[in-house]
């Protein structure tokens, strides 16, 4: 297969298509420079650019979609005036045109006529697979409740879906960006300080003076913002401190690198809680006014010295205590960074919890160089029915299980659509939007092990992945840069809206998921939730009520607005406030030893590799956002599979060579589909091999991405469960080599 | 006028913006790039260090590639960029062969394709694509004649090193350290 063929093929089909939409315009052709910016002042014109905000991770940083000579779409640049990005997008986000262009779309409607898993489909029109879904639901509905249907999302395209579910009455809603990413550290976040941290995290790097990173790759993961103000950081000779098993690309950027030994996260944090408080270096003014328990704390904390957690983590003691005397130089302008995806051993609360206190100590909650106070716009609601009463809520569901879950979870979806996991309940179908579940989820085989039991799976998606050839019903989306969506509203230095509008039509016969939302509800009797005529008449209502319209925002793409809440950090003018039961920062949680937990975080020792068998550790690229992307043909150019990292020692052990292709075998026999090739590097420690997340795609629709790499997936079949708030630790999973392939049914 | 740029390798963290920004900006055909990165690894777990460059053209001022050039498409332009004109080359490969940075590549439309600084940018007073998108502003372009500018600025404060200098091509790439 030639994919540069193809994609010339391809753009000349589309440009031939739209010539006649969107026109050749009207007057003088632009200069260059107004082509080159966009900027064409002629209505209509092909060289008009679009706003947009970027789909292919969660960050959705504004920016404009360009059209070249044939009126095509060209390229993707970031919105200047955009927080999120200031006119740079990542790789991800300006490689986004290729996932307009990646033949291996969805393309139309698609209902299963074989047996489940295996990819045989009728295509149907929208009306006949919209009717399927409708009367499935509405049978569902009747036989088991709604709230036996639940909506997994990922991405902007749920919001209406959202909508759409809570009418039909179900609140089972989940993200797996919670309880499989960002869960703990909310939760942990939410019992110090009365504030979770959302998205984007408020943390103030461009202010600050020292960065630690535990675990959080930054640079590798492409958080914008975050990395734009790292960068600054650097120019500025702010310290960075690395805690890393891998030598990531940070650490290497790092004034400290500490290579701490795999699971012993926690031992470090009190060793340097212990330090900061036994010398007296917190910020003492702030302990004393906002936080309850330091008493508590402090005693608590005596025994765990560097020296105690030398044998833990491996770290010398002195290395302890300079980054802890480093820290508290900074302090308060210092940020132990949160992290994003924190999931990893089950303690994870616990872990964050550790990582709050510690900024607490140091002053940094709401101070300038720590975390900044946000503030987020309110977006009026469009008018509609208040939603019916949901039979049994998500948490009831959940029963005393997972007490501190403050949103639904994707894994106890999952947990309990297999019959006998919950007494009296059992999900009957899923509605799934852009969240491959296959490989979102840990454990591959259990999640099918769920699905076979569903009477229902719809899935919504652009491409075809793992979980679409699971599904029932198949409905393709168009991808973001054909269509409008919700304006993006998060939490900022500013409050900041963004506009997503179409830059051409849809290709294929795919949808927006707005328009599926739309449709689906009216099929359902549900058509008065979705009371507008077109999506534009939506937004223009909640923008004209927001001193903007969508005439406005189309010129535009981004608007900020000024705060109303008064001073980005504590200030006379915004005193300190924490929404906690003391009221006050709750260094010894009250709330978790209630609900029989430990208030103050608590180090345990975690499973070790067995011989021959080394911790299976996975990340971030900045190419790639999970699965989603590996298949995208511009970015698939840039990183078409993932390496096994091994370090040489153990290479030399095995006889590895680099390149070569290896098999991973887990602890309890589960094995990578696909060779991958190893990459015999310094940069991991002996104990543990290294894998990028989303590849080793098992679905054959996916030219590109079929049979490359590892999938980290499949190897986490052992789940670390977060009693807290029933988080999925990922980590504790070990694996070995196998040099020939273990399963030859399997091609690659 | 000399253009030229320089890369900070304290910076860069390797995210291949760079390179996905200059192939939708040029229209390059996947599967072959104008850029790319260069992750360098030194030492033994955990005495470690690591050099990541954003690489392209050297856009030299003693280019082979002009030298070498048949029948003259590989040119000196607008500041000294360096030039194919795809009109005039044969894609004999001369240039290629001659390059000490692997900078060219044959395009399949039969001519020999690079970076050009994104010429048609800058002559518009735009920075090259590369340099606009990069998330960590590691990547620093001008003209060095003019000891006022942004970059003439940098390489008088900061520490750099050129690539390969024993060639003796003077490359306009200046990577700092």
């Amino acid at each position: 297969m030639n994919r540069r063929n193809f994609i010339r093929i391809s753009t000349l089909s589309a440009g031939g298509a739209m010539l006649g939409t969107i026109g050749f315009g009207g007057g003088k052709e632009p200069s260059m420079l107004e082509r080159l910016t966009g900027k064409v002042h002629a209505e209509g014109s092909r060289y008009q650019r679009t706003p947009t905000y970027c789909e292919i991770c969660f960050w959705k940083c504004a920016g404009w979609v360009y059209k070249n000579d044939q009126g095509e779409i060209w390229k993707i640049i970031g919105n200047e005036n955009d927080p999120h990005c200031n006119g740079r997008l990542c790789p991800r986000g300006t490689g986004g045109v290729g996932m307009y262009f990646d033949q291996d779309r969805l393309k139309t409607p698609l209902i299963r006529t074989g047996p489940k898993g295996k990819q045989e489909f009728k295509r149907v029109s929208w009306d006949e697979a919209l009717d399927f879904v409708a009367k499935k639901l509405d049978f569902i509905g009747k036989k088991y409740g709604p709230e036996t249907v639940a909506l997994i999302t990922h991405g902007s395209g749920g919001k209406l879906l959202t909508t759409l579910m809570k009418a039909y009455g179900s609140d089972s809603i989940a993200g797996p960006s919670y309880a499989q990413c960002k869960g703990p550290r909310e939760v942990a976040f939410g019992l110090t300080f009365g504030a979770g941290l959302e998205s984007p995290e408020p943390t103030d790097i461009r202010d600050t003076r020292c960065l630690v990173l535990i675990g959080s790759h930054l640079g590798e993961n492409m958080h914008n913002t975050q990395v734009q103000e790292m960068a600054d950081a650097i120019d500025r000779g702010a310290t960075i401190i690395t805690v890393d098993p891998r030598f990531s690309t940070v650490a290497s950027k790092s004034k400290f690198w500490l290579p701490i030994k795999p699971s012993t996260d926690i031992a470090l944090l009190l060793a340097w809680t212990n330090v900061i408080i036994s010398n007296g270096w917190y910020d003492r003014d702030y302990v004393e006014k906002y936080t309850t328990g330091f008493d508590k704390l402090k005693e608590y904390i005596q025994p765990f010295t560097p020296e105690w957690a030398y044998g833990i983590t491996t770290l010398n003691p002195n290395m302890i205590r300079d980054t802890a005397k480093e820290m508290a130089n900074a302090s308060p302008a210092v940020i132990i960074h949160p992290g994003r995806h924190v999931t990893w051993y089950g303690d994870d609360t616990q872990r964050s919890r550790a990582i709050a206190i510690l900024n607490a100590l140091l002053g940094s909650w709401g101070r300038r160089g720590g975390f900044y106070l946000p503030e987020l716009k309110e977006i009026p609601e469009y008018p509609h029915p208040p939603f019916p009463p949901v039979k049994k809520s998500w948490r009831d569901i959940l029963g005393d299980q997972y007490p501190f879950a403050e949103l639904p979870l994707a894994n106890a979806i999952v947990d309990g659509s297999i019959p006998g996991n919950l007494k009296d309940f059992q999900y009957r179908g899923w509605i799934v939007n852009g969240s491959n579940l296959n490989m979102t989820m840990p454990d591959t085989r259990k999640t099918l092990e769920a699905i076979q039991q569903l009477e229902l799976l719809v899935v919504i998606d652009t491409m075809p992945m793992e979980i679409t050839g699971w599904a029932d019903v198949i409905l393709p989306e168009c991808t973001y840069l054909e269509r409008y969506d919700v304006l993006r509203n998060d939490h900022n230095r500013e409050p900041v809206i963004a506009l997503r509008m179409p830059a051409t039509e849809p290709k294929y016969d795919t949808k927006p998921d707005w328009w599926i939302a739309k449709e689906l509800a009216a099929k359902m009797g549900l058509g008065n939730y979705f009371d507008w005529k077109t999506f534009d008449e939506f937004l223009d209502y909640k923008l004209k009520r927001m001193g903007s319209s969508l005439e406005e925002m189309k010129k535009i793409g981004v608007k900020k607005y000024e705060r109303t809440s008064g001073d980005l950090y504590f200030s006379a003018d915004n005193p300190p406030a924490f929404d906690t039961p003391s009221g006050k920062i709750e260094l010894y949680s009250t709330q978790l030893e209630q609900a029989g937990f430990d208030p103050l975080p608590r180090y345990t020792p975690h499973e070790e590799p067995p011989e021959g068998y080394y911790r299976l550790n996975y990340g971030r690229t900045q190419s790639h956002t999970f699965s989603r992307t590996s298949n995208n043909p511009n970015l698939s150019a840039i990183m078409p599979e993932n390496l096994v990292w091994v370090n040489p020692k153990v290479a030399a052990n095995w006889q590895l060579k680099e390149g070569q292709e290896v098999w991973l075998k887990n602890q309890d026999g589960a094995a990578t589909n696909f060779p991958a090739k190893v990459r015999i590097t310094e940069r991991i420690r002996w104990d543990s091999v290294y894998i990028v997340h989303g590849f080793g795609h098992t679905n054959p629709l996916l030219s590109r991405a079929f049979g490359k790499g590892a999938s980290d997936s499949a190897l986490i079949t052992k789940v670390l469960i977060d009693p807290v708030m029933g988080g999925t630790g990922m980590r504790g999973n070990f694996v070995t080599f196998l040099t020939e392939n273990p399963d030859k049914e399997v091609k690659a | 006028m000399r253009f030229a740029m320089a890369i900070d390798t304290k910076k860069c963290v390797g995210c291949s913006d760079c390179v996905v920004a200059c192939q939708t900006e040029n229209a390059v055909p996947i599967g072959y790039c104008r850029d790319w990165i260069v992750e360098v690894n030194d030492g033994t777990y955990p005495q470690l260090e690591m050099e990541i460059r954003s690489e392209r053209c050297n856009q030299c001022s003693n280019s082979p590639c002009v030298r070498c050039c048949p029948t003259t498409a590989s040119h000196y332009d607008y500041g000294g960029i360096v030039l194919v004109t795809k009109h005039k080359c044969i894609g004999c490969g001369a240039c290629i062969a001659s390059c000490p940075y692997d900078a060219r590549y044959p395009h399949p439309k039969g001519y020999v394709d690079k970076c050009t600084f994104c010429v048609h940018r800058v002559k518009e007073g735009l920075p090259p694509a590369c340099v606009a998108v990069c998330p960590t502003k590691c990547l620093y372009f001008g003209d060095t004649d003019d000891s006022r500018s942004e970059i003439s600025q940098v390489l008088k404060k900061r520490k750099y090193k050129r690539l390969i200098p024993e060639a003796g091509t003077n490359p306009n790439l200046y990577f700092l350290i």
